[in-house]
């Protein structure tokens, strides 16, 4: 692996900056790196390495620019994202050949910052997934171990930054994709709150539940990230109007955790969590308490209800917004139509994966008539209790601390069978969506007895993205850090 | 709730979905076990509880109602499965 490569973002950005590095170089490496690695791991979907080079190259003419907090800097973006003039499938079929004509905002605001796109990374199929074994096109490996699922739904841009194919990636969070993927690769992975970051141009899944966030190797390189992509955008009107704080200054100095009281909720600690996730994570709480934090148990009672409350209102929500998809407009349409009927259902059915087609139905069901009060308003009122739970906790704490998932990495193919397993191992990251608070999952060791990587994760306060990042990266820099190349590549 | 093949079409046809015998049975079987599960939340207390259907409560945004161009009929039908050019083309409906 390159030298450049296994820096982090922050100091790649600064020899950029000064010229010690030039923006073609750090795209060359990454593309080196690319090259070396995707066979293994086939974390992206579309790269656009021609492109990338043009675009360092014209800037590196023009110089860099100290206004751009990115300037040279590589990265690459889930495929759930639009990049104008890039395919944009959601790893499914019936978008194959999606072209957008414009930026989602977040992108927009990448390239303002001086970042080089390289390209598009798997998922699974609309985000439909915990896996990326949910993709129309291929399956994406664990850089840790390549029998492995690197999680999902954004396991292609964990995988890519675990693997160092760039400096940072975007993903999507709707029930934990950001954060599950992130604890499998050993990185970090960041969840804003609902609203701190602009859903224009990322098609939609859950459109109360989905954010757009960093994965990224240290919570330093999060915090760059998020201080770019972070604002209020006129073109949704979810987005909050709200200043955004420097993040990167907010780190500056952070060492110890004095003053941070941090609450375990017993829900997330008990015996359904896998014993060497739970001897890591209770390790990395003690060094929490070894910086100065003081460690309180508290409790968010309607946990047990949580998944059930996600999967009702995700697939409520995204049964509607997929019905956009029908042919018409874009996306697949089947030659084979005769009607308006034919249109319609050919092109859906042999547009959409199983697993798309599964939660399609069953979210059109609890919406259907005689089932929407029993269903959907039910879980929406199950969801109000949540969020109070978070609220409740966060009188008695700063920051709420439990695993990220009740396990490491599995076996690809293992889940395949049982869509409901499935769904419960999402289990600790679904409430955040569901109370729109913000959550980030850091790598706290590798397993003893599986050596793939363990993840924590640390909720805070709404628009409280400060607080979280400021304890990763004093925890982050008081654990033994993870080993520089994933054992799978090596 | 026990959900049958023929419900299960049923709610394909509302979602505009063709599926085979043998996935509206398969289907069937996971939607039993998935909707099953989720009937637990019928033990949760929720009388007097308003539902949260979205983290963000506040209130409608509006902007000023004025015409703007943010993209040409060349953006707009350049993925269209079947154009004239002007249009999006679609079978004959009447």
């Amino acid at each position: 692996m390159s030298a450049i490569t296994q820096l982090t973002l922050t100091a790649v950005r600064d020899k950029l900056a000064t010229k010690a590095l030039s923006a073609e170089e750090a795209t060359r490496a990454c593309l080196d790196r690319i090259a070396a690695t995707e066979p293994k791991i086939r974390a992206i979907l579309h790269l656009d390495g021609e492109a990338a080079l043009a675009t360092a190259k014209a800037m590196d003419a023009a110089g860099p620019d100290p206004k751009k907090r990115l300037w040279g800097v590589p990265v690459l973006v889930k495929d759930a994202i639009c990049v104008k003039d890039a395919p944009t499938t959601c790893a499914s079929k019936i978008l194959q050949n999606f072209v957008p004509f414009y930026d989602a905002t977040s992108v927009e605001k990448l390239k303002a910052a001086g970042a080089v796109i390289l390209g598009k990374t798997n998922m699974d199929e609309f985000a439909m997934g915990s896996s990326t074994e949910n993709s129309a096109y291929q399956v994406t490996s664990n850089p840790w171990d390549l029998t492995m699922v690197p999680g999902g739904s954004s396991g292609g841009s964990a995988a890519a930054v675990s693997a160092r194919q760039c400096f940072a990636a975007l993903g999507t969070d709707t029930g934990g994709s950001i954060r599950q993927p992130a604890a499998f690769c050993g990185t970090v992975g960041l969840k804003p709150t609902y609203g701190r970051v602009s859903r224009y141009g990322l098609v939609a899944y859950g459109s109360s539940l989905d954010q757009i966030g960093p994965l990224t190797r240290t919570a330093e390189d999060a915090a760059a990230i998020l201080s770019v992509i972070a604002g209020h955008d006129d073109r949704d009107s979810t987005s909050a109007p709200r200043d955004v704080p420097d993040f990167e200054a907010a780190l500056a100095g952070a060492a110890d955790l004095s003053g941070l009281t941090l609450g375990l909720p017993e829900e997330y600690w008990d015996e359904g969590v896998d014993d060497e996730v739970r001897l890591a994570c209770r390790q990395a709480v003690d060094a929490a308490g070894a910086l100065g934090a003081n460690i309180v148990p508290i409790s968010l009672p309607h946990t047990p209800y949580a998944v059930a409350t996600y999967y009702i209102v995700a697939m409520a929500e995204a049964s509607s917004n997929l019905s956009r998809f029908d042919g018409v407009r874009y996306g697949f349409r089947d030659p084979e139509a005769q009607s308006l009927e034919d249109l319609y259902e050919l092109s859906r059915t042999k547009g959409f994966g199983p697993e798309v087609q599964r939660r399609i139905v069953i979210g059109t069901y609890v919406l259907s008539a005689g089932y929407y009060d029993a269903y959907y308003r039910k879980a929406a009122q199950v969801r109000r209790l949540i969020r109070q739970d978070f609220l409740d906790a966060f009188q008695k704490c700063d920051v709420i601390c439990g695993p990220t998932s009740p396990f490491v990495a599995y076996p690809i193919g293992q889940m395949a069978g049982d869509p409901l397993q499935m769904y419960l191992s999402d289990i600790f990251t679904i409430s955040l969506n569901l109370a729109g608070l913000p959550g980030l999952s850091m790598p706290v060791g590798i397993g003893r007895g599986s050596g793939l990587p363990i993840g924590m994760q640390l909720f805070g306060r709404a628009f409280d993205e400060a607080t979280i990042l400021r304890t990763a990266k004093a925890l982050g820099e008081a654990l033994p850090p993870l080993p520089d190349e994933p054992a799978g590549l090596a | 709730m026990s959900i049958t093949a023929a419900q299960a079409a049923t709610i394909a046809k509302l979602a505009r979905l063709r599926l085979d015998d043998d996935t509206l049975e398969a289907f069937a079987g996971q939607m039993d076990a998935i909707l099953t599960y989720m009937e637990t939340l019928g033990s949760v207390d929720t009388a007097g509880v308003e539902p949260l259907y979205s983290p963000v409560e506040h209130a409608t945004v509006t902007r000023p109602d004025t015409v703007a161009r943010t993209c040409t009929r060349e953006d707009i039908l350049r993925n269209a499965p079947a154009t004239d050019g002007q249009f999006f083309v679609v079978p004959k409906i009447v």
